[in-house]
C-alpha cells in the first residue's frame, strides 16, 4: 500500500508540474481559428499521379485559398476514379484532362452519360506525345530526328531485352499507347519495351544524357523533366484527322491534345467564385514546367512553389480573377 | 514411400537409399529438360500464343463486362458492403478527427501529440506490459522527428480499423474452419485468391464501389490482412489436444462450452500469433492503399517515387519500418504475456491496476494539454531529424548515378544474355503445348498427381485467359528470381545458422528489408540498372531473400546437436558439415524457403511491371489506368493466383514427399508472414 501511495504521489507531482509548465508554455489553442473561408466554401481538387498536374492544380489551390477564402482539399486519385468522384460529391475539379472520350461517355451529358461532369474548358497547356532522345544524340547524330533514318541507327539502341533491335522504351501506364502498331507500320527495327512507370523512363533518359548513352522512348510534354533535360522528338508521320482510327493500322504520330478543365455539374452550378477561377484558368507548357520543376527538383512544397510563382505573376493571376 | 525416404535421411548410414531415390528424380527432371530442349530448338517461336500489349480478345472483353456489372450491381451484397464501408468511414473519419485531422473552425486535431504517445503506451502496458511501452514511446518521438506524425497516426488508424474488422471476421470463419473439413475446403482456396491476386486489380472497382474515402483503404487492407487472421486460428483451433477435448467431453459439455473452456484457452497463444500476422500484412499493404488516397505513411512514398525523389521515400519508408518493428514487438509480447498470465495467476494484479490507474490519470492529463496548447499538439519542428536524412539519402543517389551505374549495367547485360534471356526463350519460346507438357511432367516427378492435377488445372486457365505468352514470361522472371533468392537463402542462411552473432547481427537488415515498401528502393535499383526484367528480379529478390533465409538459418540451427557433434566426432570437416550434414536434414526448410521464396517473388510481379518487367505485371499496371484494359488486367490477375497455386501446390507436395514434416524452426512465427501454406493444408 505504502509503494501504491507514493507512486501516486509522484504521479500527482508530476501531473501538476506539467500544468504549470504547460500554464507559461502558451500557444493556447482556444484563441486561433484555422483560416477559411465563408462564402467560397470548400473545393475538392483531384491530384492526378503526375507533378505537371500537381503544380497547375497546387497553383489553382493556393490562389483559391489566398485570395478568395475558400479551403481546399486535395485528394490523390488517379485519372479513373477522379472521374468516379464527381458522381459521387467526392472531386469538384480535375485540372489537366486528357482527351479521356470513353470517361467523357459515362460522365459527360452530351454524349449520353449521368451528367455529373461537364468541361471547363482548355487549360492553356498542350500535350504532345511522341518518341524522345537524349540531347547529346542529336548532337551526335543530327540527322536522327527523322524516323526515316531511326533504322540506320537501330543499332545503337540495342540492349539485352530487345535482342537484335532497337529498344523503343515505352510504357507509362497513364498514357494509351500506338506504338507496337506504329513500329510494325512504319517498318522499324524496333521492339517496344514497357519501362512501366513515369519514374522509369525519366531515370532513363536521366541517366542516358549524363553517361551518354543511347535511349529512344516514349515521353510526352508538358513535363518538369524536360526543363532538367530537354529531350528532343522524333519527328513521325505526320497526324492528319482520322489516320489514327483503326489501332491496327497507325501510321502517323500523335495528334496534339488540347489539354482541359473538367468540373463536375454541381460545382459549376454553385456559384462558388473557385469555379470562376477554375473557369478562367489558363497557362502554357512552360508555365507548368516551371513549377513542376521547383516541386520536383528543388523539394519545394508544391504550395509553397505555387506562391512563389503567383507573387512572381501577378498579371496572369489578376486576369484569372478577372481584375 | 515418402516415409522411408524421411527415416533414411535421418540417419546416415542408410543415407545411400535416399540419394539413390533423390538421384532417380533428378535424373527424369533432367531427362525432361533435356528433351523439351531438343523439341524447342525445332519448334521455337511457334504457337507461343504471344499477343501485344495493346491487343485485347473476347476474354478480356468478357471480364471487362464483369466488372462493370459487379461495379453496377445493385443487390444485397453490394447493399450490405457499401453498409460496411460507410461504417468504417464513419469510424476512421472519427479517429481522424480526433488524432489527425483538424475539424473547423478549430486550427488543430483535437488530440495532439502528446496525448496519443500517452494513450498509446498506456494501452501497450494494458496488453503488452512494461518494455514495450518504451519501444512504442520510442517510435511515435520518431515519427514526429522524422517529420511525419500525422501521416504515421493516419497508418496506425487505417492499420488498426482494418485488423479490427480482420479479427472480428476472421477469427469466427478460423474457428468454423478448425472445426469442419468440408468449410475448410471451401474457403482455402477463397483465402488463397485473397492473398495472390494483386491488389491492383480490385483497387479501381473498390473505389467505383465503396466510394472514394479512407474505408476504401481499409477493404483494400482487409482483402490482404484478413487470410492470416482466418488460417492462423483454425491451425490453433486444430492444434487443440485430443486427449483433452475427449476428457473434457466426458464430463458432458456442450459445443459451446468446449470451445469457450477448452479450445478457446488453449489455442489463445497461436491465435495471437495470428493478430501479429494480419497486422504485419495489413501494414504492408499500405502504399498500395495510396492510390486511391488512403491515408498515411503510403501517401509520401508515393509522392516521393513520383518526383523521383528517393531521400523522401526514404524517410517516410523508414518510418513504416519503425511502425512494423513497434507492431512487431507489441503484438508478440502481447502473446507471451498471455501465456504467462495463463500459466501463473494473478498475484501481480494489484500492481498492475495501480500502475494503469496512475498511467489514466497521466494520460487523461496528456490528452488534456495536447488538445489545449499547439506544443503538445504539434510535433515541434526543431526535433527534426528527417529532413537531414533525407538531403544524405538524395547525395547518396546522385553519387549512385554518377560513379557506380556504368559497372552494374555490365552487370545486368551480362545476367540477361547469359542466363535470362536463354531462360526465357525457352520456356516463353516454345509452343504452348511443348511448354505447358513439360511443366505438367515437372510437377508430377517432383509432386506426384495431386500437383500434376494442380499443373494441369492452372495450365488449362491460363491457356484460356489468352495471355499465355505473358504468363510464361512471367514464370520465367520467378524461377530466376527464386534460384537467386535459394543462392542467398543457403549462403547466409547457413552462415546465421551456425553462429549466433552472426544472426544477431543480420536480422534487423532482414527484418528492415522485408517491411520497407518495395517503392522505396525501387529508385535506386532503377538508377543502378534501368528499366528491364533484371531489375524487376532484382526488386524481388531484395523482398524475398529474407524469408528464404530466415527460414533456412532456423531450419540449419534445428539440426540435432548430437548429429552436429556425431558428424564432427568422425572427423568431417567444415564444407562436409554444411554440405553433407546440415543441408540435407534441413531439407524440409529448404523446401518451404523455396516455396515461400516463389510466392514472395511473384507478390513482386506487379511491382516489377513498373520498373520494365512488362508481361503480366504490366499488364494489371495499364488495366488500373486505362479503364478500357481493366479487363485484361483482370485476366493478367487471375493468371498471376493460376501461377501462384500451381507454384505453391507443385512445391508443397514435393516438399511432402521428401520429408513428411519440416523442422520445428521452419515454423517460427517471424517466417511466415506472409502465407501458410504448409500449415493450410498439412493439418
Amino acid at each position: 500500500m505504502r509503494v501504491t501511495r507514493s507512486r501516486a504521489v509522484l504521479a500527482v507531482v508530476a501531473v501538476s508540474s506539467v500544468l504549470a509548465v504547460s500554464a507559461c508554455g502558451g500557444g493556447d489553442i482556444k484563441n486561433e481559428t484555422a483560416a477559411g473561408g465563408e462564402d467560397c466554401g470548400t473545393i475538392n481538387m483531384a491530384i492526378n499521379p503526375w507533378v505537371g498536374y500537381e503544380a497547375s492544380a497546387h497553383v489553382v489551390g493556393y490562389i483559391a485559398e489566398s485570395k478568395l477564402g475558400c479551403t481546399v482539399d486535395y485528394k490523390d486519385l488517379d485519372e479513373q476514379v477522379s472521374w468516379q468522384g464527381f458522381a459521387e460529391d467526392e472531386v469538384d475539379v480535375v485540372i489537366e484532362n486528357w482527351g479521356h472520350p470513353e470517361l467523357q461517355k459515362k460522365y459527360f451529358k452530351s454524349p449520353g452519360g449521368d451528367g455529373s461532369a461537364m468541361s471547363a474548358g482548355p487549360n492553356g497547356n498542350e500535350g504532345i506525345i511522341g518518341w524522345y532522345v537524349p540531347p547529346w544524340m542529336v548532337e551526335k547524330y543530327p540527322d536522327i530526328l527523322d524516323w526515316k533514318n531511326l533504322n540506320k541507327y537501330a543499332d545503337l539502341f540495342k540492349t539485352p531485352e530487345s535482342g537484335d533491335k532497337g529498344t523503343l522504351f515505352d510504357g507509362d501506364p497513364g498514357f494509351v499507347t500506338n506504338d507496337e502498331a506504329l513500329v510494325k507500320n512504319l517498318d522499324l527495327n524496333y521492339k517496344v519495351v514497357f519501362a512501366g512507370s513515369e519514374n522509369a523512363l525519366i531515370e532513363g533518359f536521366r541517366n542516358a544524357e549524363e553517361n551518354k548513352t543511347p535511349m529512344l522512348g516514349y515521353f510526352y510534354a508538358p513535363q518538369w523533366f524536360l526543363s532538367e533535360v530537354p529531350l528532343e522528338k522524333v519527328e513521325l508521320p505526320k497526324y492528319t484527322e482520322g489516320c489514327d482510327a483503326d489501332p491496327e493500322k497507325v501510321a502517323c504520330d500523335y495528334p496534339v491534345y488540347t489539354l482541359d478543365k473538367i468540373v463536375a455539374t454541381d460545382f459549376a452550378e454553385s456559384g462558388s467564385p473557385g469555379y470562376d477561377l477554375v473557369k478562367n484558368f489558363q497557362w502554357t507548357n512552360d508555365d507548368q514546367n516551371e513549377v513542376a520543376k521547383m516541386i520536383a527538383e528543388d523539394q519545394m512544397d508544391p504550395d509553397d512553389a505555387a506562391q512563389k510563382w503567383v507573387e512572381e505573376n501577378p498579371d496572369k493571376v489578376n486576369a484569372w480573377l478577372g481584375q | 514411400m515418402s516415409s522411408v525416404a524421411t527415416r533414411s535421411a535421418r540417419t546416415l548410414d542408410t543415407g545411400l537409399v535416399a540419394t539413390l531415390r533423390s538421384r532417380w528424380r533428378l535424373v527424369s527432371l533432367l531427362a525432361v529438360i533435356v528433351i523439351w530442349v531438343l523439341v524447342w530448338t525445332f519448334t521455337r517461336g511457334d504457337s507461343t500464343l504471344a499477343i501485344q500489349a495493346s491487343d485485347r480478345t473476347d476474354i478480356h472483353g468478357w471480364f471487362l463486362r464483369l466488372t462493370t456489372s459487379i461495379e453496377e450491381a445493385n443487390n444485397v451484397v453490394t447493399a450490405a458492403l457499401a453498409a460496411l464501408a460507410d461504417a468504417m468511414d464513419a469510424t476512421l473519419l472519427f479517429f481522424q478527427h480526433l488524432f489527425t485531422v483538424p475539424e473547423f473552425p478549430r486550427p488543430l486535431p483535437q488530440v495532439g501529440w502528446l496525448g496519443a504517445l500517452a494513450l498509446a503506451s498506456l494501452a501497450t502496458y494494458a496488453v503488452a506490459g512494461w518494455r514495450p511501452v518504451l519501444i512504442v514511446a520510442a517510435s511515435f518521438l520518431l515519427f514526429g522527428m522524422l517529420g511525419y506524425y500525422p501521416d504515421a497516426m493516419d497508418l496506425l488508424i487505417v492499420t488498426s480499423v482494418a485488423v479490427a474488422v480482420a479479427l472480428l471476421l476472421g477469427i469466427p470463419i478460423g474457428i468454423w474452419m478448425g472445426h469442419s473439413k468440408v468449410v475448410s475446403a471451401i474457403v482455402t482456396p477463397i483465402l488463397d485468391v485473397m492473398q495472390t491476386m494483386p491488389s491492383f486489380v480490385y483497387l479501381l472497382p473498390f473505389s467505383i464501389l465503396f466510394g472514394i474515402g479512407p474505408a476504401v483503404a481499409a477493404l483494400v487492407t482487409l482483402v490482404y490482412a484478413m487470410p492470416p487472421a482466418v488460417r492462423v486460428t483454425a491451425y490453433a483451433i486444430r492444434a487443440v489436444s485430443s486427449t483433452t477435448i475427449e476428457a473434457t467431453d466426458s464430463l458432458g459439455q456442450s459445443r459451446w462450452q468446449r470451445l469457450r473452456n477448452v479450445e478457446l484457452p488453449m489455442a489463445k497463444r497461436t491465435i495471437i500469433v495470428g493478430v501479429n500476422q494480419t497486422t504485419m500484412a495489413a501494414l504492408s499493404m499500405a502504399t498500395i492503399a495510396a492510390y486511391v488516397d488512403g491515408p498515411g505513411l503510403g501517401q509520401p512514398v508515393l509522392e516521393g517515387l513520383r518526383r523521383g525523389q528517393l531521400g523522401k521515400a526514404f524517410v517516410a519508408g523508414l518510418a513504416i519500418v519503425i511502425m512494423a518493428i513497434m507492431l512487431d514487438r507489441t503484438t508478440t509480447a502481447a502473446s507471451i504475456r498471455a501465456e504467462t498470465a495463463a500459466r501463473s495467476g494473478r498475484d501481480r494484479g494489484r500492481q498492475r491496476w495501480v500502475v494503469l490507474g496512475v498511467g489514466a490519470a497521466v494520460a487523461a492529463v496528456a490528452v488534456y494539454l495536447s488538445n489545449g496548447y499547439s506544443w503538445a499538439n504539434e510535433f515541434p519542428a526543431g526535433l527534426d531529424i528527417g529532413t537531414w536524412i533525407q538531403l544524405r539519402v538524395d547525395d547518396f543517389s546522385g553519387w549512385l548515378r554518377a560513379d557506380f551505374s556504368s559497372v552494374t549495367t555490365s552487370i545486368q547485360e551480362r545476367f540477361t544474355l547469359s542466363f535470362l534471356n536463354p531462360v526465357q526463350d525457352l520456356i516463353a519460346g516454345s509452343p504452348w503445348f511443348v511448354a505447358g507438357a513439360a511443366i505438367c511432367a515437372i510437377a508430377w516427378i517432383a509432386g506426384g498427381n495431386r500437383a500434376l492435377g494442380a499443373a494441369v488445372i492452372c495450365l488449362t486457365g491460363l491457356y484460356f485467359l489468352d495471355l499465355w505468352n505473358n504468363a510464361m514470361i512471367t514464370l520465367t522472371a520467378v524461377l530466376v528470381a527464386t534460384v537467386v533468392v535459394m543462392l542467398l537463402g543457403i549462403v547466409v542462411g547457413v552462415w546465421m545458422g551456425r553462429s549466433k552473432n552472426v544472426d544477431r547481427a543480420v536480422r534487423p537488415f532482414l527484418d528492415a528489408a522485408q517491411t520497407l515498401p518495395p517503392f522505396v528502393y525501387l529508385i535506386p535499383v532503377l538508377v543502378l540498372f534501368g528499366a528491364n526484367r533484371f531489375t524487376a528480379m532484382v526488386a524481388g529478390v531484395i523482398y524475398a531473400a529474407p524469408v528464404a533465409i530466415k527460414l533456412i538459418a532456423d531450419g540449419v540451427r534445428g539440426v540435432s546437436a548430437t548429429t552436429v557433434e556425431a558428424a564432427e566426432a568422425a572427423g568431417t570437416s567444415r564444407l562436409q558439415m554444411i554440405w553433407k550434414v546440415q543441408l540435407p536434414m534441413a531439407r524440409g526448410a529448404l523446401l518451404l524457403a523455396a516455396n515461400q521464396g516463389l510466392l514472395y517473388v511473384l507478390s513482386m510481379v506487379v511491382i516489377g511491371g513498373m520498373v520494365g518487367a512488362g508481361a503480366l505485371g504490366f499488364d494489371i499496371v495499364y488495366g488500373f489506368r486505362q479503364s478500357e484494359f481493366a479487363g485484361k488486367g483482370l485476366a493478367a490477375g487471375v493468371s498471376i493466383v493460376l501461377i501462384g497455386i500451381m507454384l505453391d501446390r507443385i512445391t508443397t507436395y514435393s516438399a511432402r514427399r521428401s520429408s513428411s514434416a519440416a523442422p520445428a524452426g521452419a515454423r517460427a512465427k517471424n517466417t511466415t508472414r506472409k502465407r501458410f501454406p504448409l500449415l493450410s493444408s498439412s493439418s
